[in-house]
């Protein structure tokens, strides 16, 4: 028995090292040596890089610093917060109309800086709405959204808001196409003949950064994906990848997937500058709504707009070709020289690159394989700079750095691909942890990729963080690239999921910051600018309440005199004009939010009493050493009291007598 | 007369082209080299700067204000985080500082224009006893100045709003007259800035000259 056993044990071993070794390696081998080293930023250092990241379906932007990893700013962009008030207080809730009403939430996938002469300027920050169309415009001098413009004739905003190289444009190409002009009522079924695209040119002023859609160009029913600007020699040139040319209209996995190849649309939209100017566009009726958000008021206003600029490509000829890109791509985009065009077919086994110089000789030389819906297919052969063979399974997209060489995704394969962009040569591959989509490369999408690293945002994460029940977070992976071979350096959760992100040098952003708003300024309708001015004031059942903020005290603090029935508006000025000192508003029962003003800043939030008795309000941002003692209290009385309205901070001292006839509650 | 004397150093703007006998004579005359008068001249020309540059400063460091808070001290006014420091201070019950309480402020530009008047008048002269007031009036100007500065941190250290949310019993808060304290969270500082420096170097200028006059003086005495 014992013998027999002994005679075993070399068996059992040699299957444990087999069962170990059939196991793959960890990450663990994936890191290397002096990643923490790379990654670190010793406490009150600063970082290198800005990272600004969607938050996807939380419809926010999160501000992330490199290499660190650490978050620094969520920025409530498409999504109510009610932890900044934003889309609650009265001045933020114009921000999220829409023609569809107010829209409380949205699918932030893309981002774009802003950029002069090809190189990220720093300005501003755009961010696009995938699900009710829409753009934002993000301040960098506050980090708070300065604008959001909705995009009519479009459905599902997400070939956007890629931007050219002087920031002349951003774009918004619909996702879903849909039915355009007065015929809106249609069989599904009828998508072939009724349903059609577009993307829209939305102009960017050069020195407010206002938004305007300077003209949108009508073309087929298909879907589009991604799109990049032209750069360098290919500026005045945009490309946007579509699928769906099959146009179907239900089970797209199998019935837009027939087709060998789908197409990458080449936009020459100088020509459609020419157009405009020369009035070859069509007017044409619409509603969509425009958000502006004034710095010195503190408050956004809704514009609604009823007219857009169409172009026809079937009628202006020389503006629009469609370029064969295999299997449904995705990623679509430009290197630094605006020379290479990479197209990414997410079924394809190759990625095909495509050559802007050999794309103008095509175009010269009519060099067509036909028409889709009247738009010239130009020969897949003669575009073709070449293909990258066997790259991984699944590619999405595509960033540089400034040697030469790109950086592609693969979902399915779950790793980022180096190659050299002139020789299609693959030059080294990493895992990443779990199915990357979106990656990013600091300064990736201009004329001038800052390298340094490549960051990965992952959509699965699984057994990477501590888990925390069905629901996990995804996450961002930092590689440094400066050597020959991609490192893992550091991995991080997001927020929300993260699908595009863009990465630029801090000092590009930080010396423009805004620490204040200045109180003389304010122009806020509703400003208190001195806690003399403070007061209560009755106009029919509405109570504006004119406030004051200072560390720490809100004048005023008692408020009596306020009747079930009336809406109540606290107008709060911070009066603080010292950096870093918001002062928070809360009441007891609000059925809304609370406030966070910043110094300087005027903020309303309305309130609607529903019961009698005594409401608490404080100060929720703990600005100073007496922040508890930021209280006080508003009386409410019944309807029909005749309580008085009065208001005092430091004088309503407490009575020794009884209670007044006046303050009496009223016979019912 | 006047006009002569006036005219007579000034034709001659090198001064060691003076003859001895000349320049002896000054001396025994009680007068001032030339070169002493440009530099007296040129001292209270200097004072013009405090006009343009605040004279004094006081930073305060803490651990939220890493950046620091500074108030400047002007002639005729206060600048700097003035409103950051008021609401700090009135947790401590420390009184609002404001320009228009502080007196000082209305007639200091005249009392330095007074001393750049004395300090002309010293070198057109060329007299050795106005520079001797000059000096002394300056050493008196600046101990009162200091008293003054002195008199008002005392009052703000120690005139306290008695409903003050925080009162440490027998802490005041009165600022450094000159150098480093410790108040509470704070590190304060209080020097000289630009003007100030112009002053103390102007005086020491004018010191200087009244120095070299002297020993000349004696010397030329015992010959």
């Amino acid at each position: 028995m014992k013998h027999s056993f002994l005679k075993m044990l070399p068996a059992v071993a040699l299957l444990a090292i087999g069962q170990a070794g059939c196991k793959p390696n960890g990450t663990q081998s994936a890191v290397s040596g002096d990643a923490a080293a790379k990654t670190y930023v010793a406490p009150g250092k600063y970082d290198e890089f800005y990272d600004f990241v969607s938050g996807g379906f939380s419809g926010q932007m999160s501000v992330y610093g490199l290499p660190s990893g650490r978050l620094f700013r969520v920025i409530p962009v498409f999504s109510v917060d009610p932890e900044k008030g934003y889309g609650y207080s009265e001045e933020t809730k114009a921000m999220l109309n829409t023609s569809n009403g107010f829209v409380p939430w949205d699918d932030l996938h893309h981002i774009a800086l802003s950029e002069t002469d090809g190189i990220q300027d720093g300005r501003w920050v755009f961010g696009n709405a995938n699900n009710t169309p829409r753009i934002a415009r993000i301040d960098l001098k506050t980090f708070k959204t300065a604008e959001i413009i909705e995009i009519p004739n479009s459905a599902g905003n997400h070939s956007s808001p890629f931007i050219t190289e002087n920031s002349e444009y951003v774009v918004a190409g619909t996702r879903f196409s849909v039915p355009i002009g007065d015929k809106q009522d249609v069989p599904i079924n009828t998508y072939k003949d009724n349903f059609k695209g577009t993307v829209s040119f939305i102009g960017v002023d050069k020195t407010s950064g206002n938004m305007n859609i300077a003209f949108q160009i009508l073309l087929p029913g298909v879907n589009f994906d991604l799109a990049r600007a032209g750069k360098g020699k290919s500026h005045g040139w945009f490309f946007f990848s579509c699928y769906n040319s099959e146009k179907a209209n239900t089970l797209l996995e199998v019935n837009a997937s027939q087709k060998d190849k789908d197409f990458i649309l080449c936009v020459n939209w100088k020509k459609a500058e020419e157009y405009v100017k020369a009035g070859k566009g069509q007017k044409k009726t619409v509603s969509y709504v425009h958000n502006t958000y004034d710095e010195k008021k503190h408050m956004a206003s809704s514009t609604l707009e009823k007219e857009v600029l169409v172009l026809d490509p079937k009628e202006l000829k020389d503006m629009v070709y469609f370029m064969p890109c295999p299997k449904s791509p995705h990623g679509c985009d430009t290197d630094p020289t605006g020379e290479y065009i990479v197209g990414s077919g997410k079924l394809a086994a190759v990625i095909p690159v495509f050559s802007f110089t050999k794309i103008q000789a095509a175009i010269a030389a009519k060099n067509y394989d036909g028409d889709y819906d009247g738009i010239p297919v130009l020969k897949y052969d003669a575009v073709l700079h070449g293909e990258v063979q066997k790259p991984g399974l699944g590619p999405l997209h595509t960033e540089f750095d400034a040697n030469g060489n790109a950086y592609t995704s693969f979902f399915v394969s779950s790793e980022i691909v180096k190659w050299n962009v002139k020789d299609l040569k693959v030059l080294d591959r990493v895992p990443t942890y779990y199915s990357i989509g979106h990656l990013s490369v600091p300064g990736g999408p201009t004329r001038k990729p800052w390298g340094k690293y490549v960051i990965a945002y992952n959509k699965i994460t699984k057994d990477r963080y501590l888990p925390t029940g069905p629901e996990l977070a995804q996450s961002a992976q930092l590689y440094d690239i400066s050597g020959d071979k991609m490192k893992l350096i550091l991995d991080f959760p997001t927020i929300g999921e993260p699908h595009y992100a863009e990465a630029i040098p801090a000092e590009l952003i930080m010396k423009n910051s805004q620490k204040i708003y200045k109180l003389e300024d304010n122009q806020n309708p509703y400003a208190t600018l001195g806690d003399n001015k403070a007061r209560v004031e009755r106009k029919g059942n509405e109570i504006h309440v004119y406030m004051t903020a200072i560390r720490s005290h809100f004048t005023p603090d008692n408020i009596e005199g306020v009747r079930l029935g009336d809406i109540v508006y606290f107008h709060v000025t911070n009066m603080e004009q010292d950096w870093d000192v918001p002062h928070g508003f809360a009441i007891k029962g609000a059925n809304n939010a609370e406030l966070l003003i910043m110094p300087g800043e005027t903020q309303t939030l309305a309130w609607k009493p529903e019961k009698v008795g005594i409401f608490p309000m404080y100060c929720t941002d703990f600005c100073s050493a007496l922040h508890q003692e930021m209280q006080g209290y508003i009386r409410i009385s019944p309807a029909g009291s005749n309580v008085p309205l009065s208001f005092s901070t430091g004088t309503n001292m407490p009575s020794t007598g009884t209670v007044p006839a006046a303050e009496k509650p009223a016979a019912k | 007369m006047n006009l002569l004397r006036f005219n007579w150093p000034l034709s001659r703007a090198s001064g060691d082209a003076v003859p001895r006998e000349l320049s002896q004579a000054n001396v025994m005359k009680n007068k001032l080299s030339i070169s002493s008068r440009i530099l007296v001249s040129f001292a209270s020309g200097a004072l013009v700067a405090v006009f343009f540059l605040p004279v004094w400063r006081i930073d305060l460091f803490a651990p939220q204000y890493p950046e620091g808070l500074m108030m400047n001290i002007w002639i005729n006014g206060l600048s700097g985080d003035v409103d950051i420091i008021n609401g700090l201070n009135h947790y401590i019950g420390m009184k609002h500082i404001s320009v228009t309480m502080f007196p000082e402020f209305k007639f200091l530009p005249w009392i330095v224009a007074f001393f750049m008047l004395l300090g002309i008048l010293v070198s057109v002269t060329g007299s050795r006893k106005f520079l001797l007031y000059y000096l002394l009036l300056t050493v008196l100007g600046g101990a009162l100045a200091m008293y003054d500065f002195y008199k008002w941190g005392y009052d703000y250290g120690h005139n306290l709003d008695p409903n003050a949310a925080i009162q440490v019993p027998g802490f005041s808060y009165q600022p450094p007259l000159l150098g480093h304290k410790r108040l509470l969270n704070f590190d304060a500082y209080s020097f000289p800035d630009a003007g100030g420096w112009v002053v103390i170097g102007a005086s020491a200028l004018a010191f200087l000259v009244w120095l070299v006059e002297w020993r000349r003086y004696r010397k030329n005495k015992l010959v």
